[in-house]
C-alpha cells in the first residue's frame, strides 16, 4: 500500500493505506484522531467536516490520495487549549445533547467565522443548515455560533 | 482488603477509606427505600469497587460515578447535581465518572422512559445528605463542640461562633470513622442552591476538544473490525454466500456466515467497508415481503373488520352513539419511522475463555449482558458490559440485536472486534417506530357534549398501540378504546415516547375537530373536560387533573391565547411518562403555504434539576417531535426500505426549526422526568394551527406531504371526517 504524507493539526504524519481510503477513516482507524465523525458517509450530515487549507470540507468522501500537500485540521487541533472563540461559545451556551455531530458543527461554524467574521442570521443558518443534529440542538448552536462571532 | 464495620446495614450507603486518605460512599441501588448506611473500611484504593459512588479526596475533588448511560439527556451532569446539593459541594471540585455495568450496586442502570431521575432522585439526595452529615460530626469532634452548631459551605464546614472552617478534604479520613447516620435530613427544596440552576454539561470541554467518548471511538490495540451484510430486506433469508473475493480483499482477515448475517473482518473500516461491496449473496424468501401499500390495505380492512382487544369500556357506547345529535369520525396515519441516532449502532465484544467484555452504547447494559450470557451460554458473572458516551439513543439502543451479534462473531473468530453499522445499515435493517393508523369517533348530543368517544388503534408489531386510560378517558361517560395488532417481519420498537410520539398528535387533532364542530374554543374544551372528570370521574382515572390543568393554563397565558392578530394558534396538551406538557404553535401564511413560527411550551416535570439541561429536552424533544411530523417517511417495497439514507431520508435542519419558548410549572414536587414528554404534544400544536391557518386538517405524517404544502391533492387510503 501506498504511503501518504500528511500535514494534520500542523503535524506531518504518514499513512500506509489504500488510496481511495477516506480521510474520515485514515484520521479515525490509522491516526487516532476520533474527533472526526461519521455520521452518513455521503457528505448528507456533515458529522465529519474537517478545515482542508481551513475551508470546512467533509472528510468521509474526501480520498487521501489527493491530500499530499493540503493543510488539514480536524476538531483536536483546532486550538491547542480547547478555548478557539467557537469552542469557548459552544461551553458557554451549553449547546450539546449528546454531542456527536458537534465537533462538525464546530469546525463549520470556525470555518464559516474565519471567512467572514460577523455573519448575518440569515448566513449563519445558511451555512449550518448543512450540519445534521439529530438531537435538535439547533437553537443553541446558532445561538453559539453569534456569540462566538462576538469573541473574534 | 475488605473489612467491613458493619455488614449488617450495607443495604444503601457504604463508606471507604482510600489509602490517599479520601473516602468513599457506594450506594446500593437494589433498594427502592432509602434505608440505613453502613461503614466498610478499606486498605487500598486499588481495590475498591469502583462503581456509583461518591469519594472525597485530600484535596478536597469530589467524584460521583453516574450508574446510567448518557445519550444527551444530561444525567451525567444532573445525577452529580443532585448529590452536590445535599453535600453541599463546591461544584467546581466535582469529577463525574461513568460507572459501567454492576447490578450488585446499582439499580435501573436504564436510560429510557424518562426514568432515571425520578427514580434515583432520593437515593443520590441521602448519599449527600449522609456524606455531609458525617463530615459536620467529623469536624465537631475535632473543635469539640456540637454538631449543631456547625453548618456547610462549598465543602467547607463553619463554625461561625469560633469563626473556624475545615475544608471537606482535610476532614474526609476522620468522617469515614463517624457511624453512619440511619436517618438523614435532606434540604428544604428553598434552601437549594445547585437544583433549579442552569449547569453546564460536565463533559463539554471533552466533546468540543474531540476525545473519545462514543462507542465508535473505542479502540483497543490487535481489535478487529467487522460490518455485517444484514438481508436486504425484511422476510428475505440467506440462500448462497459467495465470499471469495472479499476474503481476497486487502485487509480482509476473514468472512463468516451466522444466522443471516454475513460478517466481514479485517484490520481496518474502509478495508472491511470495500470487501463488503464485493461480496455475493443471495437471499430466499422467509416470510412476507411487506409494501406500505399493503399496509395500506391491511390498515383498511383491519379497521373495518379486524378482530380487536377492548382496552378501555366505560358505559354503553352503542347507545350514546344511537343518540347522538351529531357523530365526528375521522382517521390519522403515520408511517414507520427510524431513530437515525447520528452514531450508528456499534459495539465492540471480546469473548475470550475466561470471560467476556463488552464495551459499546447501549441504553440497556443489563438486558445486554443477560442476552449475551443465554446466547453463549456464558454465566453473567463472567461478563462486563462498559457503557461509552452515547451519540443519540431515541430507544434504538434498547434492543440488544447489535450488542449481541459483536459477541457472537467474536466468539466464533475467536478476537476481540468491533462491529460498525453503516448508516444504510441502520436505517434499512433497524427496528422501528411502528407504523399506525386510528380511528376516533365522537358522539355529540343536542347541546353540544361529548357523550360518547371511540378509539380504534390498528397498528404493524405495535402490540397495544392505545393509551386507554389517558385523557379523555375519565371525562366521557361512554368510551371504547380498543387495538388491533398486525405481526409482520418489519421489525419496530421503542422510539422515543413510545406510542404516544404519534397518538398523541391524533388525539390532540381530533379534540380539536370536536372542539370546532361543538363551536368550542379548544383550550375551554379541554379544560371543560378536565373539569368534568374532576367533579364526575368516569370509571379509573390514571393522570393528575391538576397537573394537566396548570400546564394547559400556563401554555395559553405565556402565549396569549386568541389574543394575538396575524398569527394563527393552535393547541394541544399530553400526559406522558409521568409529566405533563402543553403547547401553543403560531403558524403565519407565507407565499401562500403555513409557515410554522412559535412553539410555546409549559411543562410539569416537578423539580427542574438542571434548568439548562431541562430546556434541552424540552427543545430537542419539540424539534424531534416538529420534524419527524412534517418530515419523516419510511416507506417500504417489497419488504424493503426506500430510504436509504439521509439523502432520501428527510431530518430537520437549521432552516426549518421554528423559535421555541419553554416554561416550567414550579410546584416543588419530586421529579418525573423530561426526556420524552415534550414531543408528543407537537404535532398536535403544530396540525391544530395549520388547521387554524388554512381550514385543512393534516391526517397523516409526514405533513409535509398535504397538500396545504405541496399544493397538489394526494390520495388517501384513510376515511376523513364524516360528519353526521
Ligand atoms: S459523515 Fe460525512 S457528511 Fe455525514
Ligand atoms: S447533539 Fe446529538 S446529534 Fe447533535
Amino acid at each position: 500500500m501506498p504511503k501518504y504524507q500528511l500535514k494534520i493539526n500542523g503535524k506531518n504524519l504518514e499513512a500506509d493505506v489504500a488510496a481511495d481510503t477516506p480521510l474520515l477513516w485514515v484520521l479515525r482507524d490509522h491516526l487516532g484522531l476520533v474527533g472526526t465523525k461519521y455520521g452518513c458517509g455521503i457528505a448528507q450530515c456533515g458529522a465529519c467536516t474537517v478545515h482542508m487549507n481551513g475551508v470546512a470540507t467533509r472528510s468521509c468522501i474526501l480520498p487521501v490520495s489527493g491530500l499530499e500537500n493540503a493543510e488539514i485540521t480536524t476538531i483536536e487541533g483546532l486550538s491547542e487549549n480547547g478555548d478557539h472563540p467557537v469552542q469557548q461559545a459552544w461551553e458557554e451556551v451549553d449547546v450539546a445533547q449528546c454531542g456527536y455531530c458537534q465537533a462538525g458543527q464546530i469546525m463549520t461554524a470556525a470555518s464559516l467565522l474565519k471567512k467572514n467574521p460577523k455573519p448575518s442570521e440569515a448566513e449563519i443558518v445558511r451555512t449550518m443548515n448543512g450540519n445534521i443534529c439529530r438531537c435538535g440542538a439547533y437553537h443553541r448552536i446558532r445561538e453559539a455560533v453569534k456569540l462566538a462571532s462576538t469573541k473574534i | 482488603m475488605t473489612k467491613s464495620i458493619d455488614t449488617s446495614r450495607r443495604n444503601f450507603l457504604k463508606l471507604t477509606s482510600l489509602t490517599a486518605g479520601g473516602f468513599m460512599i457506594g450506594f446500593n441501588w437494589i433498594t427502592n427505600e432509602v434505608k440505613a448506611a453502613s461503614v466498610i473500611a478499606k486498605s487500598a484504593a486499588a481495590d475498591v469497587g469502583f462503581n456509583s459512588y461518591l469519594s472525597i479526596a485530600p484535596d478536597g475533588l469530589i467524584t460521583l460515578f453516574s450508574p446510567n448511560p448518557e445519550l444527551g439527556q444530561n444525567i451525567l451532569t444532573s445525577f452529580p447535581m443532585i448529590v452536590a446539593e445535599e453535600l453541599d459541594a463546591d461544584w467546581s471540585k466535582v469529577k463525574v465518572v461513568q460507572a459501567g455495568l454492576d447490578t450488585a450496586r446499582f439499580d435501573r442502570q436504564v436510560t429510557g422512559g424518562s426514568g432515571a431521575v425520578p427514580h434515583s432522585w432520593k437515593l443520590l439526595r441521602t448519599a449527600g445528605a449522609t456524606a455531609r452529615h458525617m463530615l459536620i460530626e467529623a469536624a465537631a469532634k475535632r473543635w469539640n463542640v456540637p454538631a449543631s452548631e456547625c453548618t456547610t459551605e462549598n465543602s467547607f464546614v463553619i463554625h461561625a461562633a469560633s469563626n473556624r472552617k475545615l475544608s471537606y478534604g482535610e476532614l474526609a479520613q476522620e468522617a469515614c470513622t463517624i457511624p453512619v447516620p440511619e436517618n438523614v435530613k435532606l434540604k428544604d427544596r428553598k434552601d437549594f442552591k445547585i437544583i433549579g440552576t442552569a449547569v453546564k454539561n460536565v463533559e463539554a470541554k471533552n466533546l468540543y476538544t474531540g476525545k473519545p467518548l462514543f462507542g465508535l471511538d473505542f479502540y483497543r490495540k490487535g481489535m478487529l473490525y467487522a460490518m455485517i451484510q444484514r438481508p436486504t430486506a425484511f422476510g428475505l433469508k440467506i440462500k448462497s454466500v459467495d465470499a471469495e473475493e472479499a476474503k481476497k480483499m486487502p485487509g480482509i482477515v476473514n468472512v463468516v456466515t451466522f444466522g443471516n448475517n454475513v460478517a466481514v473482518v479485517g484490520n481496518s473500516t474502509w478495508e472491511v467497508m470495500k470487501a463488503r461491496k464485493v461480496l455475493k449473496v443471495e437471499y430466499e424468501k422467509d416470510g412476507s415481503l411487506e409494501s406500505t401499500d399493503d399496509h395500506n390495505k391491511l390498515f383498511t380492512s383491519l379497521m373495518n373488520s379486524g378482530k380487536a382487544d377492548v382496552q378501555r369500556k366505560d358505559g354503553d357506547v352503542e347507545a350514546a352513539f344511537k343518540n347522538a345529535a351529531k357523530v365526528i369520525k375521522s382517521e390519522y396515519q403515520c408511517p414507520f419511522l427510524p431513530h437515525s441516532p447520528m452514531e450508528p449502532m456499534n459495539f465492540f465484544a471480546d469473548v475470550r475463555a475466561d470471560g467476556i467484555e463488552l464495551i459499546g452504547p447501549t441504553q440497556t447494559p443489563a438486558a445486554t449482558r443477560t442476552a449475551v450470557s443465554k446466547l453463549l451460554n456464558v454465566p453473567e458473572e463472567k461478563i462486563t458490559v462498559q457503557m461509552t458516551r452515547l451519540g443519540g439513543g431515541f430507544g434504538r439502543r434498547l434492543k440488544t440485536d447489535y450488542s449481541v451479534e459483536a459477541a457472537e462473531l467474536s466468539s466464533i473468530i475467536k478476537a476481540p472486534v468491533k462491529v460498525t453499522w453503516l448508516k444504510e445499515d441502520d436505517m434499512t435493517g433497524g427496528s422501528y417506530r411502528p407504523a399506525v393508523r386510528y380511528r376516533f369517533e365522537a358522539a355529540i348530543d343536542a347541546k353540544g357534549n361529548m357523550t360518547g368517544y371511540k378509539l380504534r388503534g390498528v397498528g404493524i408489531n405495535a402490540g397495544n398501540c392505545t393509551r386507554q386510560d389517558n385523557f379523555p378517558s375519565g371525562a366521557v361517560d361512554n368510551l371504547l378504546i380498543e387495538s388491533i395488532e398486525h405481526v409482520s417481519p418489519i421489525t419496530t420498537g421503542a422510539w422515543r415516547a413510545p406510542i404516544t410520539n404519534f397518538l398523541a398528535y391524533a388525539e390532540q387533532s381530533f379534540l380539536d375537530e370536536v372542539a370546532y364542530a361543538v363551536k368550542k374554543d379548544p383550550v375551554q374544551f379541554r379544560l371543560d373536560l378536565l373539569q368534568r372528570a374532576r367533579t364526575n370521574p368516569v370509571g379509573d382515572i390514571r393522570y393528575d387533573i391538576d397537573r394537566m390543568e396548570g400546564v394547559t393554563k400556563l401554555a395559553a397565558e405565556k402565549a396569549g391565547w386568541g389574543k394575538k392578530k396575524g398569527v394563527a394558534q393552535g393547541f394541544a396538551v399530553y400526559f406522558s411518562h409521568r409529566s405533563y406538557v402543553a403547547q401553543v404553535c403560531e403558524v403565519k401564511m407565507e407565499n401562500g403555504k403555513p409557515a410554522v413560527k412559535n412553539i410555546i411550551a409549559a411543562a410539569d416535570c416537578g423539580e427542574v434539576v438542571n434548568l439548562s439541561g431541562a430546556r434541552q429536552q424540552v427543545m430537542g424533544g419539540i424539534t424531534d417531535g416538529y420534524g419527524h411530523a412534517m418530515f419523516g417517511k419510511l416507506s417500504f417495497t417489497n419488504g424493503e426500505t426506500d430510504q436509504k439514507n439521509f439523502n432520501s431520508y428527510r431530518l430537520i435542519r437549521m432552516r426549518e426549526i421554528p423559535e421555541i419558548e419553554t416554561h416550567f410549572v414550579d410546584n416543588g414536587i419530586d421529579p418525573t422526568g423530561l426526556g420524552e414528554p415534550a414531543l408528543p404534544p407537537t404535532g398536535g400544536a403544530v396540525a391544530n394551527a395549520i388547521f387554524r391557518a388554512t381550514g385543512q386538517r393534516i391526517r397523516e405524517q409526514p405533513f409535509i406531504e398535504h397538500s396545504v404544502f405541496t399544493g397538489k391533492k394526494v390520495k388517501s387510503t384513510m376515511k376523513n371526517t364524516e360528519i353526521k
